[in-house]
């Protein structure tokens, strides 16, 4: 099975041009003809309207005997091209998401369930369809999991590449916030009592299928207001040619239909009207390759315009784990000492702490592994109540933990510390706090510096310090700076204290920090937010992140989170990475600028068209307007010909653009700006003067008008 | 052209934006109701007028309320003008005994006079009475620019309130407008122009004895109340037929460049008034450029082709440029500026036959009209119309940032770009279709003075006029028909009121957005990519729409032309 593609962010143009999406979507432009389905599109619906009315005008005067049949025919036939080209942008864009869901639907096979009645494990086989919300199901090894569901009880792993694409499996288990399990997915090992959340047809990946397939799009706001915006600007060239026959006959002269059909399509902005759909389901379709599935086109948009980034420290900003940077040791000890002690008292702690302070203690003082076996050393493991953990080997104790759990151990003289009781009993009271002051001005500084201080003593005597200290993630500084250049402020959420979490912001380059927060504070910072006329975007997994995710524009749910903040967010990141929110917002503004390049592409067109189409409208009774004709096309037939063969050729050529997107630098607003006005303001004007003039010479050669 | 024709031209910019900001400041503080060196002789009447008619003062409105009243205070505009110009016979200050007026031409005037156009199919001291001058039209006078004014005050408080259901109240503002605003500069402005000659009186017309001994009467009256607010509200209605060109309307040279000065010093000075009400003077400073820019660039086509004169008139030996329809007293500058100036703004107001100008120098007060009138604009309504095309500029252009497109801290979404481009729709259907009928009906054919391509740009120039409530002519059209009165009129009101209403309902709709603080993803609108787009927004727009039209008239007339045909 070919699961969801990888995150890939930019499709090259020649896999956009892909044949298997490329030959279906032809026929389909021809199905999008059906007046029901353009209507969605006015700007191409009124094209299809004229198109139509055109082809009856001319089989009248095809049977009738009209003039210029050639001509008119071929204006018909570039009609009909436009509105096609139109259909096949959509076609094209739709085509992608097809191919995933057709993936997706065979992972929904017809499943049986285990249902459940009551506490017992006596269950009855049902099929997978019939299982309302609130049933009970067990699920065993070897089981696909039959809906959405929480896991109530048990704990296995689970195989969920169906909808990540990732085949290593993951723990699900009851309570915390790996509870969610997914309708589809494999249970590989153990067993899970779950309760069903969603029926069949409301199923994530059903969910997941609509979208992809764009079975389900709703217009998003920017996009109703633009299609107002190109509905208006139609009605303004309806009056614009409307009224231009009464002119003519003022003026002595008449103008045939045809060739006020060719001015109005022209003129009306059929570029962004064709692709203005296909550029959204591109969109859409951007985010699901990069494994983020959004659950409605207005939270793309949302991303577009976030003013305010929260982001968790652990795992976005930081590597998930502190790790030892340095061993500081207490006056009189030296660091080999330290790091020795600190080693051995780490040889069987698993813990990725535990693993840092062995590599530390390898990397810069050289000190090989030990085996725990051969030294005859048994493990202390580390409990709540002592807060510490160690080895005892051969006659002397190593241990290590919380500063104060360790002061306390020290001073109180901790009953594992028998076997070398003469070094405690020897320490003065007077000389133990000294120790203690100087120790705690060690763990002082550490803390100030943004790391966590392990205190270390060997035979009840403190030796020194490790410092552990959260490390910042590579290139994520940059990141930060990159997004305020967008003009995005970071917030970093942390449960660390003021003073750690002020060191770790400096560092990371975040604007600002939220310490010791509380799922209430959370959610208060986001309503302060928006109450400022900002949009907030966030990540999380947890039950408890569930408000603030909801109360969130853009809500990015971790696709490993409980069932909770799945259902809150508005997106859901497959991968569980939550840096992506970066690119999600990338996407978003990629989204908007490309409609709003079209849009300005599609305008800028016009001022050519019009040099085409009026001089070679009215020079039968104004010779002297022939000086508008810039262009020098070769007749009025031929230069209304290539106006409308370049307005149609002009959407099959920004296809590509509309689907792989203008590309978003983070410039500054004002930069960005000024460059796609360079590219598309003018080089709107400026290209269908080139087109056009290139058509009417291919037009001339081949003697078509 | 010459140096000191382009230093007038250069000396009227700078006046202009000189006056912006203090007048700004002044205006800001009426409107926000704060104490301003008048108040202690204002406050006392402001406060009876609210007293009398029943106004809590305090008390706010919600946009629909208060377009609402500003509706009905003109039907109550409407009904005086209407039954003053029918019974002017019966009533006093007839010193002239005009009768009454007939019923078309007095409907297509009170729809003129409400809408601040004053298109005039009457000659004024040939058909009206000094009471229907002063009571009548001179009350409209000051309350159509008024409501100009506020209206457009309305509007920015939508940019400069956040979270709010309420816009002013329309009756304080009208009232503030009036006090504070319009009557001191009208008062000290109208003794201005009676020191340079213009007659100010209640008498008769006077009777003199020509040098050859013939009889002739010299129409007077007060002249130069009329003539302040009719340039200061952009009204343009003149108490004489030939408008500014008249001696007693416009003597001196003087008097005409503080004319020009009065009709655009409101309108600027509202840019600031705007940057000054959502907190950033750049930001009004950067709307003025658009104007500006819009404006040198008409004056300087306008200019340069009245200055080129024709070539069939240079043929005939009369070299230089073309003083066809110019007073002598004013010539080619001080006449292309001041066509350029009350075509940008909706004054009207002439000193010179715009039909008389060359072809394409006719264009460009065509053009002014048909961009809205947004070059500075009608008292008011050129602001409004302005942040109209901004709205759409910033919507078209503002998604290339890759953000909801946002304009002063508010976001432009869906409900302003309806009501944006419903207003704007106002101008193509009206003047195009108007145009389009005009062209072909015999009974409106009929009252063209001229063929061919003139004559079209006739036709196309008053409902130009009559739909941007400009309401200068192209002389030549006989507009006293009932053809004319009709149609006139309702391209008046469509033109005045399609837009408000939807201007309004913005101006709602953004005083209840939140306003959000700029960051660097905000593109600036203050600085010269700004102005650059909203002038490409707008001439593409607007030319585009027109395009078609103007390419069979003053187009083709200025290619007939320079090719030896005249029409």
């Amino acid at each position: 099975m070919e699961p969801v593609h990888k995150p890939n962010k930019r499709m090259p143009v020649s896999a956009m041009l892909d044949p298997r999406i490329v030959v279906p979507a032809i026929g389909a432009a021809f199905t999008k003809l059906d007046p029901r389905s353009m209507i969605k599109n006015p700007v191409m619906f009124v094209v299809e309207i004229v198109a139509a009315l055109t082809t009856v005008i001319f089989v009248r005067d095809l049977l009738t005997g009209g003039e210029n049949l050639a001509f008119t025919f071929q204006i018909i036939l570039w009609l009909w091209f436009t509105v096609l080209f139109a259909n096949l942008a959509e076609a094209v864009a739709e085509g992608r998401g097809k191919a995933q869901a057709e993936t997706l639907r065979k992972t929904r096979t017809e499943s049986q369930a285990k249902l459940l009645s009551g506490a017992s494990r006596d269950f009855k086989l049902v099929s997978g369809t019939s299982l309302k919300v609130g049933d009970l199901v067990l699920v065993e090894a070897g089981d696909t999991i039959p809906s959405d569901g929480e896991v109530i009880e048990g704990v296995a792993s689970v195989n969920e590449a169906a909808i990540t694409g990732e085949s290593a499996p993951v723990i699900r288990e009851s309570g915390g916030d790996r509870s969610a399990v997914t309708g589809g997915t494999q249970v590989l090992s153990d067993w899970i009592r779950v309760r069903i959340t969603a029926a069949q047809g409301s199923t994530f990946i059903d969910r997941m299928i609509k979208l992809v397939e764009g079975a389900e799009r709703q217009k998003t706001p920017n996009e109703i207001a633009l299609n107002i915006l190109l509905a208006g600007l139609t009605i303004i060239f309806v009056f614009a040619t409307v009224t231009i026959p009464s002119y003519a006959a003022y003026a002595g002269g008449s103008i045939s239909v045809i060739v006020l059909v060719a001015l109005f399509v022209t003129l009306i902005p059929t570029t962004i009207g064709a692709l203005l759909s296909a550029i959204g389901i591109a969109g859409m379709d951007r985010l699901v390759r990069f494994n983020v599935l959004a659950m409605s086109g207005r939270a793309v948009e949302a991303a577009g315009d976030v003013d305010t980034l929260l982001l968790d420290k652990t795992g976005t900003i930081t590597l998930g784990n502190r790790q030892a940077t340095a061993f500081r040791p207490v006056r009189g000890v030296t660091e080999q000492e330290l790091a020795d002690a600190a080693q051995l008292a780490s040889l069987a702690d698993e813990t990725p702490e535990g693993r840092s302070i062995v590599v530390l203690a390898k990397e810069k003082y050289g000190i090989r592994g030990r085996d725990m076996a051969e030294l005859g050393a048994t493990f202390i493991p580390f409990t709540a109540q002592t807060r510490m953990s160690g080895v005892d080997a051969g006659g002397s104790s190593v241990r290590k933990g919380a500063v104060d759990a360790m002061l306390n151990y020290v001073g109180g003289g901790a009953p594992t510390a028998v076997a070398s009781g003469n070094v405690a009993r020897a320490m003065q009271p007077a000389a133990l706090s000294e120790l203690g002051r100087e120790i705690q001005a060690i763990a002082d500084d550490v803390s100030k510096s943004g790391g966590t201080p392990l205190a270390v003593a060997r035979d009840g005597k403190l030796l020194g310090i490790v410092q552990l200290k959260d490390i910042v993630k590579g290139g994520i500084r940059e990141r930060f700076a990159e997004l305020r250049r967008m003009g995005i402020r970071t917030i970093m959420i942390t449960g660390d204290n003021p003073m750690t979490a002020a060191a770790i912001a400096a560092e990371a380059g975040v604007d600002d920090f939220l310490a010791q927060a509380t799922p209430e504070d959370k959610l208060k910072l986001i309503r302060d937010e928006q109450a400022k006329g900002k949009l907030v975007a966030m990540c999380g997994d947890g039950t408890n992140d569930a408000p603030a995710l909801a109360q969130a524009d853009v809500g990015v749910a971790m696709n490993t989170g409980t069932q909770a903040a799945r259902e809150a967010g508005n997106m859901v990141d497959l991968d569980s990475n939550p840096t992506k929110l970066i690119e999600v917002v990338e996407i978003g503004k990629q989204l908007l600028m490309t409609r709003g390049a079209l849009t300005t592409f599609s305008i800028a067109n016009d001022v050519a068209k019009y040099f085409a189409i009026i001089p070679a409208m009215f020079l039968a009774f104004y010779p002297q307007l022939s000086v508008l004709n810039v262009m020098n096309l070769s007749s009025p037939q031929s230069a209304i010909l290539s106006a409308i063969i370049f307005n149609a050729l002009i959407i099959i050529g920004l296809i590509p653009l509309a689907l792989k997107g203008v590309a978003y630098r983070a410039v500054g607003a004002g930069a960005l700006l000024r460059r796609n006005l360079l590219i598309y303001g003018l080089g709107g004007i400026v290209i269908p003067f080139i087109g056009i003039k290139a058509i009417d010479l291919v037009v001339t050669a081949l003697h078509l008008a | 052209m010459t140096v000191i024709g382009w230093f007038q031209i250069f000396l009227y910019c700078a006046i202009v934006v000189a006056l912006t900001k203090p007048l700004g400041w002044y205006m800001t503080r009426v409107f926000n109701g704060e104490r301003t060196f008048l108040s202690p002789v204002l406050r006392p009447i402001e406060a009876g007028i609210y007293w009398i008619s029943g106004v809590d003062e305090k008390r706010e409105q919600h946009w629909l309320t208060y377009t609402v009243a500003m509706l009905l205070f003109h039907v109550g505009g409407f009904l005086i003008i209407y039954s003053l110009m029918r019974l002017q016979a019966v009533l006093p200050f007839n010193p002239a005994g005009q009768s009454a007026v007939a019923e078309d031409l007095s409907f297509n005037t009170a729809i003129s006079f409400i809408t601040n156009t004053n298109w005039q199919n009457y000659g004024g001291e040939s058909t009206l009475s000094y009471l229907t001058q002063m009571v009548g039209l001179t009350h409209q006078n000051f309350l159509s620019a008024a409501t100009g004014i506020v209206l457009a005050v309305a509007l920015i408080r939508g940019f400069a309130r956040a979270s709010m259901r309420t816009v002013g109240n329309f009756w304080v503002d009208v009232t503030r407008c009036t006090l504070y605003i319009l009557l001191p500069i009208c008062v000290v402005f109208a003794l201005f122009l009676v020191w340079q000659g213009m007659p100010q009186t209640l008498g008769a017309y006077v009777e003199a004895t020509t040098l050859e001994g013939a009889k002739q009467t010299i129409a007077v009256g007060p002249v130069a109340s009329q003539v302040a607010i009719k340039m200061l509200g952009t009204n343009g209605g003149g108490f004489f037929n030939a408008n500014a060109a008249h001696p007693f309307e416009n003597p001196t040279a003087l008097s005409n460049f503080v004319q020009m000065l009065s009709i655009f010093v409101l309108g600027a000075a509202l840019t600031n008034v705007f940057g000054r009400m959502v907190g950033n003077q750049r930001q009004g400073w950067a709307i003025l450029a658009v104007m500006g820019l819009l404006f040198v660039a008409g004056v300087g086509v306008c200019y340069w082709a009245e200055a080129q004169g024709t070539s069939t008139m240079h043929a005939l030996g009369l070299t230089g440029g073309n003083m066809e329809g110019k007073e002598v007293r004013f010539g080619i500058v001080a006449s292309s500026l001041f066509a350029v100036i009350t075509t940008a703004a909706s004054c009207g107001a002439v000193n010179a036959m715009h039909d008389s100008f060359t072809a394409l120098g006719g264009m460009i007060p065509l053009i002014n009209m048909q961009l809205g009138e947004i070059i500075v604009g009608g008292v008011g309504a050129g602001m409004y119309g302005m942040l109209l095309f901004v709205i759409l500029a910033i919507f078209v252009a503002g998604l290339m940032v890759g953000r909801t497109p946002e304009y002063v801290g508010k976001k432009i979404e869906a409900r302003e770009v309806k009501m944006a481009m419903l207003a704007i729709l106002v101008l193509p259907l009206m003047i195009l279709g108007w145009t389009a009928v005009g062209v072909v009906y015999p009974a409106a054919v009929a009252s063209m003075a001229n063929a061919g391509p003139h004559g079209f740009t006739e036709v196309l120039y008053a409902f130009t006029s009559g739909t941007a409530n400009n309401g200068s002519a192209f002389a030549g059209l006989t507009g006293n028909t009932f053809f004319y009165n009709l149609t006139l009129a309702s391209a008046m009101f469509v033109g005045r009121f399609f837009m408000i209403v939807p201007a309004m309902a913005i101006a709602g709709s953004l005083a209840a957005k939140k306003s959000i603080p700029p960051s660097m993803g905000t593109f600036p609108t203050t600085g010269g990519l700004f102005v650059g787009l909203v002038v490409g927004v707008i001439l593409i727009m607007g030319g585009l729409t027109f395009f078609p039209a103007l390419a069979l008239g003053p187009i083709v007339e200025q290619l007939a032309m320079n090719a030896g045909n005249l029409f």
